[in-house]
């Protein structure tokens, strides 16, 4: 059998795949379906220093191939997370977690790390500069490149642990942000977070969803984050974790070739919430199939 | 929650627009009346959330209107075709505080939840009362079983055209009854909440990503905190319920 683990940022995953931030709550709703200690790691609910309620509803549409979200953070914040939210986690999952962070100024983003920082069971924090459903923070901070290396300089400066800045692909020019945050001191980056769309219902010409605008995300957004994930593996030292529609084994080898040295697993699980079990039991097969020994040796590895 | 392969037994229409699908597969994650199962359907993404109208241990019967695209493919399924679904979704009807004469309320498609539940109900040797309200005649379905079960049955017309003329909550006023269990339109639930004299647990609607708490999709304010309508609900007390318009 092929060999699936992978190093990520000194880390060593048994397998790359890592369920998306969002899409697999603080884990323990999953771990009443399988053993999630069969994942590679997951990253967990976007946390902030305040709670937060996020946008009214509706918060979902329905689109081909996919789905436009506009939750806006909705978590209990930080200190809630601490408390309650990561016990629970420790009771099913044995292994490093990813604690993804977002924020609504520079220091909302270094408190919130710094506090995380300090959890046993944290072993990445990925670092969100990229929602789109929240208005005035998130996403400004990824569109600029030196506002994205501002975060990370702040967040590397209060913290010990791998800083993985999680970028937005609603920009003109991803190489320069995800190179000014690897000049800025990040461990790794992570892309791509959901493309900005919007629906409207035919009945009564209002937008589906109550913010009017929303995260497209699903199946249809993989061709753009394979390219997203090549242009800026190819431009920085720095690993890379891929995410955008992947939904099959077939998905992550795609995206490791493209340059991803872990791939992250979305909306898919919203649709089959044992999705990354079945993608960790089919690799091995798919592995064989296309002849590769260690997924460690695919990576970035398109001719 | 359960994810399971079901195999259509029958699918037939009850009025213009809603259809009973009853299919054969394994129920066993399905707890309580008023849960709801979520479908996965060719060529759409998110799968499709159906309350459940009866179950036991090898059938689940469901009543859904065409509403969508999701819908109109389940109303063209014919008998033998599979159908991916999770089931034991949502919390369902808590039949501890019924008291002896307990009534249901439901509006339009929010009826068939009901269903089981009256079911339950009078298993418990409870008096059940069922007040179907509907726009019209033609879109009336489930009195008769009801009054099979054993139930008194009472139905409503919006436009007067069967039974009493009026709103559910037109019948509400005139009946005695320990406590309510609704299912339908905002409006009739908020109607409900203010006619009603004793306390009471309705279900709600959200448009739903996963439909089993992970995405926060379906997120509302209650008095008791954030819940999710898919996880903590889609059954809320009366006492737990916050309007936001």
């Amino acid at each position: 059998m092929g060999k699936l683990n992978v190093n990520l940022c000194g880390i060593e995953l048994s397998n790359p795949v890592i369920p998306a931030s969002g899409t697999f709550g603080y884990g323990y709703e999953f771990a009443e379906l399988y053993d999630i200690n069969e994942l590679g790691t997951f990253s967990f609910k976007g946390t902030t220093k305040d709670p937060r309620f996020g946008n009214p509803t509706p918060r979902i549409a329905e689109c081909t191939a996919g789905m436009i979200n506009a939750v806006g953070l909705q978590n209990p914040g930080v200190e809630k997370v601490i408390s309650e939210e990561l016990p629970k986690l420790k009771a099913c999952f044995h292994k490093p977690v990813m604690a993804n962070v977002s924020g609504f100024s520079v220091e909302d983003y270094a408190y919130t790390c710094e506090k995380l920082d300090k959890e046993e069971q944290v072993g990445w924090l990925e670092v969100n500069v990229s929602c789109p459903n929240v208005h005035g923070g998130g996403m400004s901070f990824g569109t600029q490149p030196e506002a994205a290396a501002e975060v990370t300089r702040a967040v590397k400066a209060v913290t010990t642990k791998p800083v993985i800045i999680k970028l937005s692909p609603n920009v003109t020019d991803i190489v320069s942000i995800a190179k000014a945050c690897e000049d800025a001191g990040a461990d790794g980056i992570s892309l791509i977070n959901t493309l900005l769309g919007m629906r409207i219902n035919l009945r009564t010409r209002k937008p589906v969803i109550a913010n009017k605008m929303g995260g497209f995300s699903g199946s249809a957004i993989f061709p753009v984050a394979v390219r997203m994930v090549y242009q800026v593996a190819n431009a920085v030292k720095i690993p890379v974790v891929g995410m955008g529609g992947v939904s099959s084994a077939e998905d992550v080898i795609e995206m490791m070739i493209a340059g991803a040295t872990a791939v992250e697993v979305g909306a898919a699980n919203l649709v089959n919430p044992y999705i990354c079990r079945d993608i960790i039991r089919d690799l091995p097969e798919v592995m064989a199939q296309y002849h590769i020994n260690s997924l460690e040796e695919i990576i970035g590895g398109v001719k | 929650m359960k994810q399971s392969i079901f195999s259509i037994l029958s699918n037939e229409a009850l009025t213009d627009s809603v259809y009973k699908m009853v299919l054969g597969g394994d129920t066993s994650a399905i707890t309580a009346p008023g849960q709801f199962v979520n479908i996965l359907l060719d060529g759409l993404y998110l799968r499709r959330p159906i309350s459940v109208c009866d179950y036991d241990e090898s059938t689940l019967t469901l009543v859904y209107k065409v509403v969508g695209k999701g819908t109109e493919q389940m109303s063209r399924k014919t008998a033998g075709e599979k159908l991916d679904i999770l089931t034991g979704l949502g919390n369902g009807y808590d039949m501890t505080l019924s008291g002896d004469r307990p009534v249901l309320l439901g509006g339009g498609v929010g009826v068939p939840p009901l269903y089981n539940l009256a079911k339950k109900l009078l298993a418990q040797g409870k008096l059940v009362s069922v007040i179907l309200g509907f726009n019209t005649k033609s879109e009336i379905f489930y009195e008769e079983e009801f009054q099979k079960l054993g139930c008194a049955v009472t139905v409503t017309t919006v436009d007067g055209s069967y039974g009493t003329q009026g709103f559910v909550t037109t019948a509400l006023e005139a009946m005695e009854y320990t406590y309510f269990y609704t299912c339908g339109p905002e409006p009739m639930l908020k109607a409900i909440y203010k006619t009603s004299n004793t306390s009471g647990q309705m279900s709600f609607e959200e448009r739903m990503g996963c439909g089993f708490g992970a995405c926060m999709g379906c997120s509302c304010k209650t008095l008791t905190g954030n819940k999710r309508i898919c996880k903590e609900g889609p059954v809320m007390k009366k006492e737990e319920i916050l309007w936001e318009s």
